[in-house]
């Protein structure tokens, strides 16, 4: 049962002239939703009609609230012949289906047409009633919060992590039916819009309803995506991460988790645990390091059978180790800890994918890290035949993440953090990407109450390094790789380098700043058909990851440092060249070793003319370390290398050095410096390949003064923003007119498209001077034959400068001390926080176990192992008695007078427009999020047959870019908030023909539409209760 | 190969005012390039010749996409397209409305129409500004003129209402739209020396005295013209050159007021009754349209001409200005005391101004 849709148009303003005659326009309003319509009265003679019409009532199924977008139109009466349409809006209900988020949405909405772009206001006021339907049966997800945040909510706390959820739909893209050769463009375009915008509805109800199966309460790291597949149809896909999640609603997170005695008052000065502050993994453990697994394989789509690792190219330098068991890893600890790693990871292998799409976490989730996994598949598209039924493409995934699930567990981990999935096509080629991090977790979020009270018994192990110990088995590595102590509590063993895609956890002892590493490639290619194509293109596949992964190694190391975080890698397929780029963000882990120096090597020495070419490029090289090490600050390791040649250090350096760290944990029992010899990393150049990488080496130029940049959500080493941001995208196509171009020339055609793209943003942004560019994200695509487009979404941050001066060593010092005072109160707060959730866990958590057992064990691969089941059924035998309670968590009230005063803290800005922030982060700096209100997810096409008459293409997509932010920031106004985290813009299709005069595009973005309050604002509220209830009542008349 | 497509789009509009300066002085991309060139900022900022290629051709796409909303600058401030700094916006407003003294001067009094319009390259060839830059300027001249020409009320406040420009620029617009309005002439060669600051300091004059508005701001009329009543009741002062009595009488007052308080004595007793003439004819003629055009070649002529070659001073043109109102009031016979005061409160401080 149902919901009540309430809408009402209040006025139009800025409309066009759609009568020449007068002047003026008669307008009015269809009002859609679903197969309901209504009409306002016509409004004769205006640009800027008032309607004020009644409420227009939509008696509707919870269902279709989900599902259906409201939809808008605004037309032009004409008495003679058929009425115009000037455009559309088309509104997102789904924030107002859940109690937590936003209430109405009103205000100011762009109306929209696709050949014409925006065409003046409508202030529209929307709202929901709604009973929320106890219908286990029932099919709709109503009240299940969405986030695309890839950590939890800055307002919220995770009770639970559950895990992974995925949906994909499938239909026949519009414009590939046959009715389009008879319907004009914008009928066409809207019915792609309406579509998408129906089935991202439905995506997000299914994905709904699987997180409630698993008794969660939301998905974070929400990740939505669509592949124009053409001919053979659309798939809309969404993959995120079910959580229960917990509004922080008062002083003393120990009364949150009984909501009925939150009091309302809402002193948010406090910190609050779960949020900021930085928190220490209270681990105990071994060790980590990196590895990008490539593996490609081609199947052609007609077959279903999953076949496995067909061309397995480099899977096989990896050593199955003890598939599921987590006992190569437990060695050096207790007996305690090996069978708590063990029960935790029983708990994640009940789930038929362990992965999870968060890059950040909550203090003590993330233990250890393992490295990269990546998968990659070949396909060819084919019709989909029958929309209701998508198997093949989630056959095709399925796939992919099994092969996911093996990499982890090669490198023994038992879980995937910052796990994502994407797609290239070109033509009938599909290739499908999915990557991660190998982890092994706490047990705190992933299991049920009891476990978590062993935890404490844990060894502690420094929060700072924790997570680089490797979580392999020492003597049974997966890869080659150098294994040392860890540079930091000497006691477990890291790897030499480490490969992530999460973010920096912000516990890690960094030295220096970060910056951004980028690996770029380009490879020709046989134009082909079909199979052949194919083929081709996975046979190009391992190669290409292995030149990136090489280029990546390179300039780690060119940049004095020794891992990469948030890393990236997204490869592009044209009908002739295959692109492949990856970025990351490189920092320095103190608790790694400092990278070997470079050195090249000639083939043979023979004549002195090359030799002299050789060491002028290494002295090249040298300095460009030296100069970098300058730059980034990176300045420990000279320190650390002077240890290395003497196995006993010098006491007085020892101090020095472990001067921070002894303050915190218990004495360095046992100290073995003694490692590997560091063998200087060798570049042969004996073929044009290498000296290809040197080129490509000591071309990246170096940042302006002023300049740093990130892919990851925070720079490390940067920690004193101020409000200033700006977020930004850019985009550029780039056309080779010399079709014969070697492999050589195309990456340096690649490359400096990237590089002098980087030159711009700079420049355009000088006057934000000390700044960082955090979330750096590149997106390449090969949009016809000769054509390169990259696009570039980031935010450009100011920080203050006075304090970055003094970050080099003494930073480190403070930020751990800080870490360490902070890290005593949150034991306490742990421990309370596990007592209690030991309690309230079983009634979540138990469902989500119980459906596994239920329905999975048939499915389930071949991975676990019989004694598993067993386990797993113990399990259910266990729990199976509370599973009716269930249902009732969430029905559960949330804090009504919470979200109520909320409301009235939403800062208005003076002039008539409330300004909206948009970023990728999750964060806004210098200030606090108070209330998330919604996803907003839109997506947007434009087309226009005067290419020209619009500013050629650079025009017609600048207009489209600044229309579609114009419209977000509308909607995100209109939903009451000031912001929009976590932005993205993960399509951004150009295609044009300007021998037509024409050109198309198609945009979709996403984010968190939420309001914040300036740090400095909250203090005063905090201060002076009465300035709270001046602004209360000054803001009465926007609130609802 | 070659770059096909270049956009960066912002949350919050970039906009660098150096080459929004340049856009508004009319230059193409590849000067404006040149310019930033020279002007140093790429050793500033470590950029080489195509970043600032792309950098400005992005701005000026930005500033062309922003155009639009400057002709109705009230639009700019509640737009959704782009986001701009209410302080930005002024800055955007204030700019675009600014315009040159030199190309103002070329088209003071002209009629703003299509042909003056053709006529800006000739403007753009004597006054170095640039044709696009003069289109613009001669664009916003006639987009606040056809504005303003509707609306009741005050005329400068309509102004800086409507287009949201600060007071002076304003009053400056008013002057603009009041000389066009009346079609005041301004281009003769005899009053080439005046600035175009002159004739908006005696615009100002003439709205705040001679208008309609000037008298009843409630009135239905607005400033744009001047006050016909007022214009008829000037030829009743023409008593003062046709009775031969008062002329006299007026004569001997002022110059038994001015005897012994300036160096010109004998030359302002002996062209009186000339200057007299002149500017009661003056007034007696303003009821006919044209030769209100003429309002200032005729002041020039007839007053300033005359003093100059005689070699008065300012202080000296004030003085006698001063006491040559003063006296009429003192006439017996002389009964048009308020249109007097209201016409020569106004030639006063006009002459004043154009006496350099």
């Amino acid at each position: 049962m149902p919901g009540k849709l309430k809408v009402k148009i209040v006025a139009g303003r800025h409309l066009p002239v759609m009568d020449r005659a007068s002047d003026l326009t008669d307008a009015f309003v269809d009002v859609k939703f679903g197969n309901t319509t209504f009409k306002t009265d016509v409004y004769p003679k205006s640009l800027n009609p008032q309607w004020n019409s009644e409420w227009f009532k939509f008696e509707v199924d919870d269902e279709d609230l989900q599902d259906e977008p409201l939809q808008i139109t605004v037309l032009d009466h004409d008495t003679y012949s058929a009425n115009d349409a000037i455009g559309k809006v088309y509104i997102d209900i789904d924030p107002l289906l859940c109690s937590e988020a936003a209430t109405v949405i009103s205000g100011w909405l762009p109306i929209y047409d696709t050949i014409h772009g925006i065409r003046g206001e409508i202030n529209v006021l929307v709202k929901v009633d709604f009973f929320n339907d106890l219908n286990r049966f029932r099919q709709s997800s109503c009240g299940v919060k969405f986030f695309c945040t890839t950590s939890i909510p800055r307002c919220y706390r995770a009770v639970m992590v559950h895990g992974f959820v995925e949906e994909l739909v499938v239909n026949e893209d519009p414009e590939y039916q046959w009715i389009d050769r008879i319907r004009t463009p914008r009928a066409s375009n809207e019915a792609r819009q309406r579509l998408i915008f129906l089935m991202s509805g439905e995506l997000q109800r299914k994905i709904g309803l699987k997180v409630l199966e698993m008794g969660g309460n939301a998905v974070v790291g929400y990740l939505q995506c669509f592949d124009l597949e053409g001919e053979s149809g659309l798939v809309v896909r969404a993959i995120g991460t079910a959580c229960t999640l917990e509004k922080i609603s008062t002083l003393t997170s120990a009364s949150a988790t009984h909501p009925s005695n939150s009091s309302p008052s809402k002193d948010m000065k406090e910190p609050v645990f779960g949020e900021e502050a930085p928190g220490i993994p209270l681990s105990s453990g071994p060790p980590t390091p990196l590895r990008v697994q490539t593996f490609s394989s081609f199947s052609p789509s007609k077959s279903y059978s999953r076949q496995s690792s067909s061309s397995d190219t480099e899977l096989s330098l990896t050593p199955k180790t003890g598939m599921g068991s987590g006992g190569s890893a437990g060695k050096e600890a207790g007996p305690l800890k090996a069978l708590l790693r063990q029960q935790t990871q029983s708990a994640l292998e009940q789930r038929e994918y362990p992965f999870f799409t968060l890059t950040s976490f909550p203090p003590g989730f993330l233990l250890h890290v393992g490295g990269v996994v990546s998968a990659r598949s070949v396909k060819l598209l084919d019709r989909i035949h029958n929309p209701d039924e998508p198997e093949t493409r989630d056959a095709w995934w399925e796939e992919i993440r099994q092969e996911i699930k093996s990499h982890a567990k090669a490198l023994g981990c038992h879980a995937v953090l910052g796990y994502s999935e994407s797609t290239s096509i070109c033509e009938e080629v599909c290739i499908l990407s999915a990557s991660g991090t190998a982890a092994i977790l706490g047990s705190r979020f992933v299991q049920d109450g009891p476990l978590d009270t062993d935890y404490r018994f844990e060894e502690v192990a420094p929060p700072g390094c924790g997570f680089c110990h490797i979580p392999y088995d020492e003597l049974n590595i997966p890869f080659p790789a150098q294994l040392t102590y860890c540079y930091y509590c000497r006691r477990f063993k890291v790897p030499d380098v480490l490969f992530t895609t999460i973010d920096l956890p912000t516990e890690a002892n960094v030295t220096g700043k970060g910056c951004l590493i980028q690996a770029r490639l380009c490879r020709t290619k046989k134009k082909a058909q079909g199979e052949g194509n194919a083929t081709a293109i996975s046979n190009l596949l391992p190669f290409l990851e292995y030149e990136l992964h090489t280029q990546l190694m390179n300039k780690l190391k060119l940049r004095g440092m020794n891992s990469l975080f948030g890393l990236r890698i997204q490869i592009s397929v044209g009908e002739t060249m295959l692109l492949g780029l990856a970025s990351a963000t490189g920092v320095y882990l103190t608790a790694l070793p400092s990278p070997g120096r470079i050195q090249i090597a000639g083939k043979t020495p023979s004549d002195i003319t090359y030799e002299q070419h050789i060491s002028n490029m290494q002295k090249k090289i040298n300095d460009t370390i030296a100069k970098n090490k300058e730059l980034y600050e990176v300045n420990p390791p000279e320190v650390v290398e002077e240890m290395i040649g003497s196995p006993i250090p010098e006491p007085r350096q020892r101090s020095r050095l472990l001067r921070s760290h002894s303050e915190s944990s218990d004495e360095v029992t046992e100290l073995d410096l003694s490692h590997g010899k560091k063998d200087a990393f060798v570049l042969e150049i004996d073929d044009t390949d290498a000296v290809e990488d040197i080129h490509a080496l000591l071309t990246d130029s170096p940042m302006p003064p002023g300049f740093y940049s990130c892919n990851t959500e925070i720079m490390p080493g940067i920690q004193n923003w101020t409000s200033a941001i700006q977020m930004f995208t850019s985009v550029r196509v780039f056309r080779l007119n010399n079709a014969n171009l070697t492999n050589q020339g195309l990456n340096k055609i690649f490359s400096d498209l990237c590089e002098n793209l980087l030159k711009s943003l700079y420049f355009k942004l000088r006057s934000m001077i000390p700044c960082c560019l955090c979330h750096l994200n590149f997106t390449v695509a090969v949009p016809e034959d000769e054509l390169i487009q990259v696009a570039v979404t980031a935010v450009a941050m100011s920080f203050y400068k006075d304090q970055t001066l003094e970050n080099g060593r003494q930073s480190g010092d403070k930020t751990l001390i800080k870490a360490i005072t902070e890290n005593d109160e949150q034991l306490q707060f742990n421990l309370e926080l596990n007592a209690e959730s030991s309690s309230s866990n079983p009634l979540s958590s138990t469902k989500g176990l119980s459906d596994v057992s239920g329905s999975h064990p048939s499915a389930r691969d071949r991975c676990s192992s019989w004694i598993e089941q067993l386990r797993l059924k113990a399990h259910t035998i266990r729990r199976g008695s509370v599973k009716t309670t269930s249902s009732l968590e969430k029905a559960s009230p949330l804090p009504e007078g919470r979200s109520r005063s909320l409301q009235s803290n939403r800062s208005y800005s003076g002039s008539s427009v409330t300004v909206v922030k948009m970023t990728p982060l999750s964060f806004i700096p210098g200030a606090k999020i108070t209330k998330y209100l919604g996803i907003i997810n839109m997506f947007f096409i434009r087309e226009t047959s005067s290419l020209r008459e619009e500013g050629g293409v650079s025009g017609f997509l600048h207009t489209f870019i600044a229309e579609v932010f114009a419209m977000v920031r509308a909607h995100v106004a209109a939903l009451g908030g000031n912001a929009l985290v976590s932005y993205s813009m993960k399509e951004c299709v150009f295609m044009e023909n300007p021998n037509k005069n024409q050109a198309q595009s198609l945009i979709n973005v996403s984010g968190d539409a939420v309001i914040f309050v300036r740090e400095s604002e909250l203090e005063a509220t905090s201060v002076q209760p009465q300035s709270a209830a001046t602004r209360e009542t000054s803001n009465g008349g926007d609130g609802t | 190969m070659s770059v096909e497509l270049d956009v960066f789009v912002g949350n919050t509009t970039i906009m660098d005012k150096e080459v929004f300066q340049l856009w508004l002085n009319g230059y193409t991309v590849s000067d404006a390039v040149k310019v930033r060139i020279e002007g140093g900022i790429m050793e500033e900022c470590e950029a080489n010749a195509e970043v600032l290629l792309s950098d400005t051709m992005d701005q000026y796409r930005t500033f062309q996409m922003c155009e639009r909303l400057l002709h109705h600058p009230a639009k700019l401030s509640n737009q959704l397209l782009f986001q701009i700094p209410p302080d930005r916006q002024a800055m955007l407003i204030e700019r675009y409305y600014a315009f040159d003294d030199a190309f103002v001067r070329e088209v003071l009094g002209k009629k703003l129409s299509k042909g003056t319009k053709k006529d800006l390259d000739d403007v753009s060839a004597k006054t170095g500004i640039m044709l696009k830059s003069c289109r613009r300027q001669f664009d916003n001249f006639k987009r606040v003129f056809k504005v303003v020409e509707e609306l009741k009320g005050p005329l400068v406040e309509n102004i800086q209402q409507h287009f949201l420009l600060p007071d002076q620029l304003g009053r400056d617009y008013a002057a603009i739209v009041f000389f066009a309005s009346n079609r005041f002439e301004t281009g003769k060669k005899k009053l080439q020396y005046l600035t175009f600051q002159d004739f908006a300091f005696c615009a100002g004059q003439l709205i705040n005295h001679w208008t309609v508005g000037a008298v009843d701001n409630m009135m239905d009329d607005m400033d744009v013209d001047l006050d016909k009543e007022f214009l008829q009741d000037l030829k009743d002062l023409k008593i003062l050159i046709t009775d031969k009595d008062l002329l006299d009488q007026h004569k001997s007052l002022v110059c038994t007021a001015l005897r012994g308080k300036t160096n010109v004595f004998n030359e302002m007793e002996a062209n009186f009754k000339n200057l007299s003439r002149s500017l009661v004819n003056i007034a007696a003629k303003l009821i006919n349209a044209k030769d209100v055009r003429d309002f200032f070649i005729d002041l020039v002529e007839k007053f300033i001409e005359p003093c100059r070659s005689d070699r008065w001073t300012s202080i000296d043109v004030n003085l006698y200005l001063t006491h040559y109102t003063n006296s009429a009031h003192i006439l017996d016979t002389f009964k048009h005391h308020g249109v007097w005061t209201r016409y020569m409160g106004v030639i006063k401080s006009c002459i004043l101004r154009i006496y350099h």
